[in-house]
């Protein structure tokens, strides 16, 4: 049985039908990227599966339990943890106490503030900082490891590079590296196509809030995935670009 | 003077106990509680009657008030402000004016308009005094009131700052959405913070009835101190509340030399002078004049 | 989405049959006196007084979004300075006039920096005000603190002149004060006004001038709302601070616009005579009333915000005086508010007033 599975599932910003219809699934221990251009949905998928969002219709079914009206808290009780984009660190704390928070869903496991320090090192001496004073480095490895610290078997990532120096990144996915080799199940979403396909097992472009392309990360080409994310793998969309 | 100096500074005291809760409820849950005074003064009813009809001595009858406040409080957040928060930022302020009116005049059908104390009830507290140095003559009550003030905004800061749960309220305080998605019920924190709030409110209404005299519509007015105390105090930790219920007794003291009824002049004034004052300094960062900073000194 | 070209409207045809109405019951008013006994005349000047409270309060928290809770401060201060400028040798019926004018000045300063707070802290930094004019209005000798004093110079006039005179000042008042609402909201002031209504944020942000809306609504509730105050003194004759200072005139005005309708113009008036009608039924049984108005605020609040007349004008699309434009899809998959999306085949009546 998969860990999730998503099943036509449709998200509503009032007017705006952000997702429409997406279906997936992942498997347990696998990394799925998700891609697409700005706006295709990609955020309010990710923000759906974690409960911020309700559904308008569709269901996400994690580990064989419906997830439908299930609050957000409730859902990081039973194993899905997300790291926001933008990170939405809560300022006004340090490090510590932001780490702390992630623990509160109180789910048996490895994670404790040590060993996110130990895996995030540039984060030891932060520690006492308030979270608002960190560098955007700093701030994404404070997010990925208030996101541990719940022992999720899902991992949501949104946009772990945003607005992070190439080399921060490198770092950021270093980190992130023993966590997927480790097992824990991940959907990343990522901008860089290159980066997104060499860390995932399964990639699933959206495109307007649909799926344009599944497939094994191994085996779709580059090529695939970028006409998927212009959308020009439909008939008749020649003249899109024109 | 300086005798009154000490004493305007003891009542600050009780300033900060009333203003605590309503500073405190307002940085977690963005509402200005007005029925606050009110529930304050309900708690002095409860204590007098207790007292008054089953012999029961306010300090011991807090232990039946305090929880039964919590309660009070836990309830008005998941019945009242909770539900009428969804519909906007103005429906608060006139869902609690409404509980304010019901609690006011139910305690005039209850009680009548007569004022009542608790101080028959605590023996020769409500007028024992130690003689200090400069033969300035402190009330052991306003003392007690006092220490307690500064033991509860320390116990608060403590609870915020050390536990899970204070962490939690904190969080939601901050950005509830984000607290859900870490894991954090925010609807349970919310309800934690009312329950907490109400319990200094109910602890401020004992020591009102212990210190002075209350009648049905004594709320608006603790209402009003409340608001002040917390508005002099200013954003910045629970201890600015203290410095603001300090100034506050200050100004009502220095009113009173002036005018003999200049005592809640002096109050309404100095706050219209620090409002003022906050308001051209600051800019336009206005949004929640009250709002808490509870994490540590940055 | 899908194109229905929208219908803009300024009114329905009821709304043109009600202003005919409306014209018609103000000449009723004016010549009910004759058929009224003296008791009559004394209520019916109450109610236009209740009306001009709610339309008043209305206009600040409906349309500006400002809730205050120390509206009393006006209502004493209209009868302060009528009291103040009778005793100064000036005509008491002019008096009452003329202490609004002052009223209306004063309010100017205050809101000055009373709107840069927001809110509940607006609220309660009103109630605050009201105190402090409270009590400087009782260290005034004339005033003789709370033993208050009256408007002797009323007493010139017999007592029916006087009370036919009252009579007709405050309908007077009161239609000025609600016209001069009504084409407020419906000339282009209306406009943002009802775009800081729906979202402050937003209106600032194509250039309303929230600020300056946000005075001029401020500026005349405290005139009407001194209006009142000076019309229910000469109406009164005494004037005890107490009374009029008691946030009890808040709690009526918030009673009055929660029930009819917060945020529309006929709600407030229909509130008023709601008002109007408890209080004559139920007025007598004392403190039960006053809970009464409190919980039936509160629950109005909770269960139905949007008031009586909001939540028939939601239902049904109806609308009588017509502020606004109305937009009308004559099958849209969506209203045009982007608020959300409604079903297919609904004609949908959205107007915004």
């Amino acid at each position: 049985m998969s860990l999730l599975s998503v099943e036509n599932l449709v998200v509503r910003h009032g007017l705006l039908q952000a997702v429409r219809g997406v279906s997936l699934t992942v498997e347990r221990g696998e990394t799925l990227a998700l891609v697409g251009a700005n706006g295709a949905g990609k955020t309010t998928l990710l923000r759906a599966i974690a409960g911020a969002h309700q559904a308008a219709s569709g269901r996400v079914i994690f580990d064989g339990t419906d997830l439908s009206g299930v609050p957000a808290h409730e859902r990081v009780r039973k194993g899905v943890a997300l790291v926001p984009e933008g990170r939405r660190l809560f300022v006004q704390m340090t490090v510590e106490e932001n780490l702390l928070l992630g623990g509160t869903a109180g789910r048996p496991g490895d994670w404790s503030v040590e060993r996110v320090l130990d895996t995030f090192p540039n984060l030891k001496p932060r520690r006492h900082a308030k979270a608002g004073h960190l560098s955007g480095g700093e701030q994404q490895a404070t997010a990925i490891g208030r996101a541990l610290m719940s022992n999720p078997d899902l991992l949501l990532l949104d946009e772990v590079s945003l607005g992070l120096s190439p080399l921060v990144v490198d770092r950021v996915y270093a980190s992130l590296h023993g966590l997927i080799s480790s097992g824990t199940t991940i959907i990343l979403v990522e901008q860089d196509l290159n980066r997104a396909l060499s860390v995932s097992d399964k990639v699933v472009c959206v495109l307007e809030g649909r799926v344009a392309l599944a497939g094994d990360s191994a085996i779709v080409s580059r090529d695939e995935v970028t006409k998927a994310y212009f959308g020009l793998h439909r008939k008749g969309a020649e003249g899109v670009l024109a | 003077m300086s005798n009154q100096i000490v004493q305007g500074i003891l009542l600050g005291g009780y300033y900060a106990l009333i203003a605590c809760g309503l500073s405190f409820m307002f940085s977690v849950m963005r509402i200005i509680n007005l029925a606050h005074g009110s529930l304050a003064v309900l708690s002095a009813f409860a204590l007098w009657l207790l007292a008054s009809r089953f012999h029961i001595p306010p300090f011991y009858g807090l232990a039946i008030v305090l929880p039964l406040m919590a309660v009070i409080g836990w309830a008005l957040q998941r019945f009242l402000l909770e539900r009428s928060a969804r519909g906007g930022a103005l429906l608060p302020i006139l869902t609690t004016f409404g509980l304010a009116i019901v609690i006011d005049n139910f305690l005039f059908e209850q009680f009548g308009a007569d004022t009542r104390s608790l101080a028959p009830f605590i023996g020769s507290l409500s007028y024992d005094s130690w003689e200090w140095p400069g033969s300035i003559y402190v009330g052991k009550l306003a003392v007690i009131i006092f220490v307690a003030a500064v033991i509860l905004l320390g116990g608060l800061q403590l609870f915020l700052t050390r536990t899970g749960l204070g962490r939690s309220i904190r969080a939601t305080s901050e950005d509830p959405d984000t607290a859900g998605l870490v894991g954090v019920d925010a609807r349970r924190a919310n309800a934690v913070a009312a329950a907490i709030a109400m319990v200094t409110v109910g602890l401020a209404g004992a020591f009102l009835g212990m210190r002075a005299t209350f009648d049905p519509y004594a709320g608006a007015t603790q209402l009003l101190f409340a608001f002040e105390a917390a508005v002099i105090g200013g954003a910045g930790s629970l201890w600015s509340t203290l410095i603001g219920g300090i100034v506050l007794a200050l100004a009502q003291t220095l009113g009173a030399k002036v005018h003999p009824q200049g005592f809640l002049i002096g109050g309404h004034v100095a706050f219209l002078i620090v409002l003022f004052i906050r308001l051209y300094t600051s800019g336009l960062g206005l949004r929640g004049l009250l709002r808490l900073s509870t994490g540590k000194a940055s | 989405m899908s194109t229905a070209s929208p219908v803009i409207e300024r009114g329905t045809a009821a709304s043109r049959i009600a202003g005919l109405g409306v014209a018609a019951i103000i000449v009723l008013l004016a010549v009910a006196p004759q058929f009224l006994s003296a008791g009559a005349v004394d209520r019916m000047t109450a109610l236009f007084i209740y009306v001009i409270l709610a339309a008043m309060w209305n206009a600040l928290a409906g349309y500006g979004g400002l809730v205050s809770v120390g509206q009393q401060v006006f209502f004493g201060l209209g009868a302060y300075f009528a009291i103040r400028l009778a005793n100064a040798g000036l005509n008491p019926f002019v008096s009452l006039f003329v202490a609004a004018v002052i009223v209306g000045a004063v309010s100017w300063p205050i809101s000055l920096f009373m709107l840069r707070l927001k809110n509940g802290e607006f609220a309660i930094g009103m109630w605050v005000i009201a105190a402090l004019a409270h009590l400087l209005v009782n260290l005034d000798r004339l005033i003789q603190g709370e033993t208050g004093t009256s408007l002797i110079s009323l007493n010139v006039y017999d007592a029916s002149t006087r009370r036919l005179t009252i009579y007709w000042l405050a309908l007077a008042s009161m239609t000025a004060l609600l016209a001069v609402l009504f084409g407020l909201l419906r000339g282009s002031t209306g406009a943002a006004i009802r775009a800081i209504r729906d979202n402050e944020d937003a209106a600032a942000s194509v250039g309303v001038r929230v600020t300056g809306t946000k005075r001029l609504l401020f500026v005349l509730a405290a005139f009407g709302i001194g209006i009142a105050g000076a019309l229910w003194l000469a109406s009164a004759t005494t004037f005890q601070p107490k009374t009029y200072f008691s946030v009890q005139w808040t709690a009526y005005m918030i009673f009055m616009v929660l029930v009819g309708g917060i945020g529309t113009f006929e709600g407030a008036i229909l509130g008023a005579l709601l008002f109007f009608l408890i209080e004559t039924w139920f007025g007598g049984t004392g403190v039960w009333y006053l809970i009464g108005l409190g919980a039936t605020a509160l629950a109005f609040s909770l269960l139905l915000p949007r008031g009586l007349w909001g939540t028939v004008e939601e239902r049904f699309g109806w609308r009588l005086l017509s502020v606004g434009y109305r937009v009308r899809l004559a099958s849209g998959t969506a209203g045009p508010t982007g608020e959300t999306a409604l079903p297919a085949s609904i004609t949908t009546h959205r107007e915004k007033a």
